[in-house]
């Protein structure tokens, strides 16, 4: 059985829920074990990173030590908790007075850690052989016809990330397996304006917008998301958007697991928790 | 903190790429807060390298910064275009010209972190709103209630980690040499 150590981050558990169940859901169905780190702390996120470098590095450089005790890489669903434990993750390896003081301060917690953790993010754990040919073979329901915008934005893939930061495919590499299919979609791995969403909100709100005008331009049937923050400027935004701008956008947002749990047949995966309702494509394969 | 902005730049692990810069603009061409922003990234360097260290840090350019690293992935020179908008924050914060709003929510989000090990979503903007814009609060009344209708928003109390101390004791023990 493959087995990880599983890094929820704070979305997960509380406005992101239903990206954790779905994800559950879908690892059940393919015999992947995900095991929650105990006791995690937040991952050090772009809002405490850039205004204390070290100490981000040092706090998330606690969860990579605690996930080095389970002897697992870790698996984090969110693109920033991805970011920030893989960044802190390379600093360490990369610049030493990084490393000589995050491991003074994890060792003045009575923490160690070794640099033996590798982080990936969900969706990496799907993309890659043998696992992807298990995920093809789980489809009892293939979703054919559904016309797919898979969105990774920014923090997946830039800047390290194991996709294209331009042209990202593994997304539509799910999407194919599902027997689904991908639009193009130019404005894939660009952001959606989610750490501006409180403190410049129209910002944020005309990068969600072009993120949506895109996908529906393409004719997507839903945008499928690899990110909790994502989701949240996509979906529960996406009202605002409208009252913003005076568009009329009614575009369901997926997270990319609770698309695969369709394909698989798979419950519990929160669907109806997401704000915009399916789209006519959408309801037909639910 | 040393006289020479540069040398506070070269400190950013990997920052010292900033004298790379052969101003093309990708930078600014690539960012999709540019419109927002009182100067450009690629001004912003430029003002860095000039030693116009006063009128970089009372800029609101660092604080549009959506963190999308699309500047830095595209940067010709390799330069950490995002992480020196971060050193600008730093240093902003530590000197108090930093644009108030956007700082006080990093500052409410740190403490957040080192209170309970983790961010609570709500207290994040209760706290923000409460100090910047209580008006504006009301205006999530309509996604708050779609969000409490849908389980999405918890109603107890915040919860701590188990070993905060661990956290209490990285924090002291980063912060004792006043270079968080």
């Amino acid at each position: 059985m493959t087995s990880y150590a599983y890094y929820p981050g704070c979305s997960a558990k509380a406005t992101g829920a239903s990206y954790e169940e779905s994800l559950m859901a879908v690892a059940r169905v393919l015999g992947i074990e995900l095991e929650e780190i105990d006791d995690w702390n937040c991952c050090g996120a772009t809002a405490y990173f850039s205004v204390r470098e070290k100490l981000a590095m040092a706090i998330s450089a606690r969860n990579l030590a605690l996930a080095e005790t389970q002897g697992k890489d870790i698996v984090a669903p969110c693109s920033a908790c991805y970011l920030g434990l893989a960044k802190a993750n390379k600093y360490l390896k990369e610049f030493p007075e990084t490393r000589e003081i995050v491991c003074g301060a994890l060792k003045a917690a009575g923490l160690e850690y070794n640099g033996t953790v590798e982080v990936k993010h969900a969706v990496e754990i799907f993309v890659q052989e043998p696992m992807l040919s298990q995920v093809k073979a789980a489809v009892k329901h293939p979703l054919t016809g559904l016309r797919v915008a898979g969105y990774v934005g920014c923090q997946m893939v830039r800047p390290y990330g194991f996709d294209d930061a331009e042209y990202p495919v593994a997304l539509d590499t799910i999407t194919t397996a599902l027997g689904a299919t991908p639009v193009p979609y130019p404005m894939a791995a660009r952001c959606c304006g989610g750490s501006q969403i409180m403190t410049n909100e129209e910002v944020a709100l005309r990068m969600s917008k072009n993120v949506l005008l895109a996908a529906e331009k393409a004719g997507a049937d839903c945008i499928i998301t690899t990110c909790p923050l994502c989701h949240m400027n996509l979906d529960m935004f996406q009202a605002k958007v409208n009252a913003h701008f005076g568009t009329n956008f009614s575009i369901p947002v997926l997270y990319f697991t609770q698309l695969m749990g369709m394909a698989f047949e798979a419950s519990g995966l929160g669907i109806e928790k997401n704000l915009v309702g399916p789209s006519a494509g959408l309801a037909a394969h639910m | 903190m040393k006289p020479d902005f540069l040398e506070e730049i070269y400190e950013i692990p990997g920052g010292e790429n900033i004298k790379d810069c052969i101003q093309c603009g990708t930078c600014s061409g690539s960012c999709p807060a540019a419109p927002n922003m009182e100067h450009t990234p690629r001004q912003i360097i430029a003002m860095i390298r000039a030693g116009m260290r006063d009128e970089a840090l009372a800029s609101n350019t660092m604080w549009m910064c959506a963190s999308c690293y699309m500047c830095q992935s595209r940067c010709p020179s390799q330069i950490k275009i995002t992480d020196i908008m971060y050193a600008l924050k730093r240093v902003a914060l530590a000197e108090g010209k930093a644009q108030p709003k956007a700082s006080y929510m990093a500052q409410v989000f740190v403490d957040n972190i080192n209170t309970y090990g983790r961010n609570d979503e709500r207290m994040l903007i209760f706290n923000y709103y409460l100090k910047t814009n209580p008006g504006k609060f009301l205006s999530y009344a309509p996604i708050g209630m779609s969000m409490i209708s849908k389980g999405l928003l918890s109603m107890g109390a915040p919860e701590r980690i188990k070993n905060i101390d661990q956290i209490r004791k990285i924090v002291a023990y980063v912060e004792k040499d006043g270079t968080a």
